[in-house]
């Protein structure tokens, strides 16, 4: 019996080996980059000094946390944290969702494709790109939005340099480089609906009107509770990239994000483990949000990663 | 009988007048989305003169291409770029392999592999827990990475989610076809070289675009691992010249400051950097419009 199993167990291993093999890099470099700096997870709780590493930096136990607390901005960073992506979820669910049901609308072909080639270009600009860009489009002074507002009769606006603003103006644009992708995905879910399902609303005497909010809409639900358990874990990403190219000082009490102060707090000012707190906590969060999602998208959606 | 037909007719008028309407929305917002893109293109090509009064709109202004002439001769942003094609090149080899050589083991049963679960999770984890940023930097600090181009392509060697998309289209393939390789004497690996690779070529084609566009549009990383703005990538030294990075300096300064200080930057100058930078992505679009297509049914969403 015994020996049996070890027999097994080499013959496993003479038709398995390679495959392993061919695992070591994944394994290697996810352990260097990934697991190694989950240690680093210690400097939260250190007074972390480079030159003695993550194991040997005098202990703090929980004072970075509390210093935390202590600080002033860590609501405001936390609320407009949440505000801006928790917007930016919801929006950039409704608006692609909206739009594609529109496009479904249209019939002349050639015409909805140059309008869904168009309105993706944007997600594939980088930040820098698209920040660039906006900085010059937004200007008060000569920026070609606020000279289509004036038309209308508007005072220029400062829409990067007014706190009250800033924050859609960040949901505004995000909204501005998704949509176009949300779209794609919904208008495929659309086509890949039953056809015999619209030709039997059409003999019952259903217009377009009706087919879309008795079929169209009721087959795409999964889909949208697919993609909103799944952007659950973004519950505290407002979009670093977005918010370091957009925000500056006369923007900092509703622009900064937790992101944007690890940054400033951990990389600039050298509060290390202040900072790896901060990061800490989001982490954990995040973690705890993507889980759930998938959780939830696995019962409700029977969505399996792998 | 009479009224039945009015009602239709009614009907069939007020579709028309929905339709007119859906399509003249549906352009309008397709132009609102590129109208700041338009608008910049057209001041990158036009006098520093009529860009600064702000006459630019759609079409540029005394047509001329010496801020491109200007921007290509500058030996920082020249370099930048060299560094972006040499970091993208690099970033698609190591990403590439690494997934799949990955994605090809996680697609056997776990009868197949022996620990197969293990590996996957062990992979998953990372996905959905960090470190963070600050523990990510000093390691790549510690191990002597800064100021290489390692820096920018090591620590994303393994992208799970695509090592993901490409694993459950090995999955999906039929099985006779490794079964009857395996019957002719075929290993691993020749499966995989002369067969899954092959037949996989749509879905390695939308994931090398993934790879290309993620690297050259990446820039954080390069401003956090190159301490010389010599080394910096495009994307990062774009960053440097756009942005008003040093926020002490401009600390309690008034909103007329900061507005005169984003307008009296060479505006053509820089918007014809910004297009430079974006101008390989524009160039693949047509690709990447056609694949990401094919890619988004075979990865992400199942249904």
């Amino acid at each position: 019996m015994k020996k049996t199993k070890l027999n097994h167990f080499r013959m496993n291993f003479k038709k398995q080996w390679i495959l392993h093999v061919m695992l070591i890099p994944m394994v290697l470099l996810l352990i260097i980059f990934s697991y190694y700096p989950m240690t680093g997870i210690l400097i939260a709780f250190e007074k972390y000094n480079p030159t003695l590493g993550f194991f040997k930096s005098p202990w703090v136990g929980l004072s970075n946390f509390e210093y935390i607390l202590k600080l002033p901005n860590t609501k405001r960073v936390l609320y407009n944290t949440v505000y801006i992506a928790l917007m930016k979820i919801i929006l950039g669910m409704i608006v692609p969702i909206f739009f594609a049901l529109m496009l479904d609308l249209v019939k002349h072909s050639g015409f909805k494709r140059s309008i869904q080639t168009l309105i993706y270009i944007p997600y594939f600009l980088s930040w820098v790109v698209l920040s660039g860009i906006l900085i010059d489009v937004l200007s008060p002074s000569n920026g070609i939005v606020n000279e289509l507002l004036g038309v209308f009769g508007a005072e220029p606006i400062f829409f990067l340099g007014d706190e009250k603003l800033f924050p859609n103006v960040l949901i505004i644009t995000d909204v501005w480089k998704g949509f176009g992708y949300g779209t794609i995905i919904y208008l495929a879910g659309i086509t890949s609906i039953d056809p015999t399902l619209y030709e039997a609303a059409k003999m019952d005497g259903a217009n377009r009107f009706k087919q879309m909010r008795h079929i169209t809409i009721p087959c795409l639900v999964p889909i949208i509770i697919l993609m909103a358990t799944l952007s659950m874990g973004n519950i505290l990403n407002a979009g670093f990239d977005q918010v370091l190219n957009l925000y500056n000082p006369a923007v900092m009490t509703t622009g900064d994000i937790i992101d944007t102060f690890v940054y400033r707090i951990g990389l600039q000012n050298s509060q290390y483990g202040i900072a790896s707190a901060m990061g800490l906590f989001k982490s954990l969060v995040s973690f705890l949000f993507i889980s759930v999602g998938y959780w939830l998208a696995y019962k409700f959606a029977d969505y399996r990663i792998f | 009988m009479k009224s039945k037909k009015t009602g239709r007719k009614r009907i069939k008028q007020g579709s028309i007048v929905f339709d007119i309407i859906n399509y003249i929305f549906l352009a309008a917002v397709a132009f609102l989305c590129l109208l700041p893109i338009v608008n910049v293109l057209a001041i990158s090509f036009s006098s520093s003169a009529k860009a600064a009064a702000g006459l630019v709109k759609l079409l540029p202004l005394d047509f001329n291409i010496q801020s491109y002439k200007y921007a290509l001769t500058k030996p920082q942003f020249l370099s930048s770029f060299l560094i972006s094609v040499q970091r993208v090149i690099l970033g698609v080899v190591v990403n590439m392999f690494c997934t799949i050589v990955t994605a090809y083991p996680l697609s056997k049963s776990a009868k197949e592999l022996s620990g197969r679960n293990i590996y996957a999770w062990f992979m998953f984890i990372t996905m959905i827990f960090s470190g963070g940023l600050i523990p990510q930097f000093m390691v790549v600090k510690q191990l002597g990475l800064m100021d290489s181009i390692w820096a920018l392509v090591l620590p994303g060697a393994v992208p799970v989610f695509n090592v993901i998309i490409l694993m459950n289209f090995f999955k999906q393939l039929p099985k006779e076809i490794s079964e009857s390789a395996v019957m002719d004497g075929a290993g691993h690996l020749t499966i995989l070289c002369r067969l899954y690779l092959p037949l996989s070529k749509p879905s390695l084609a939308t994931i090398v675009l993934f790879v290309v566009v993620g690297h050259w549009n990446e820039w954080f990383n390069g401003m956090l691992y190159m301490t010389s703005p010599l080394k910096y990538p495009l994307q990062t030294y774009l960053q440097s010249i756009i942005v008003i990075r040093d926020s002490s300096t401009l600390a309690g300064a008034s909103k007329e400051t900061l507005e005169m200080l984003s307008t009296v930057s060479d505006k053509t100058l820089t918007s014809a950097q910004i297009f430079i930078a974006a101008a390989p992505i524009l160039l693949i679009y047509p690709f990447l419009q056609k694949y990401f297509m094919k890619g988004l049914t075979i990865g992400s969403v199942k249904g």
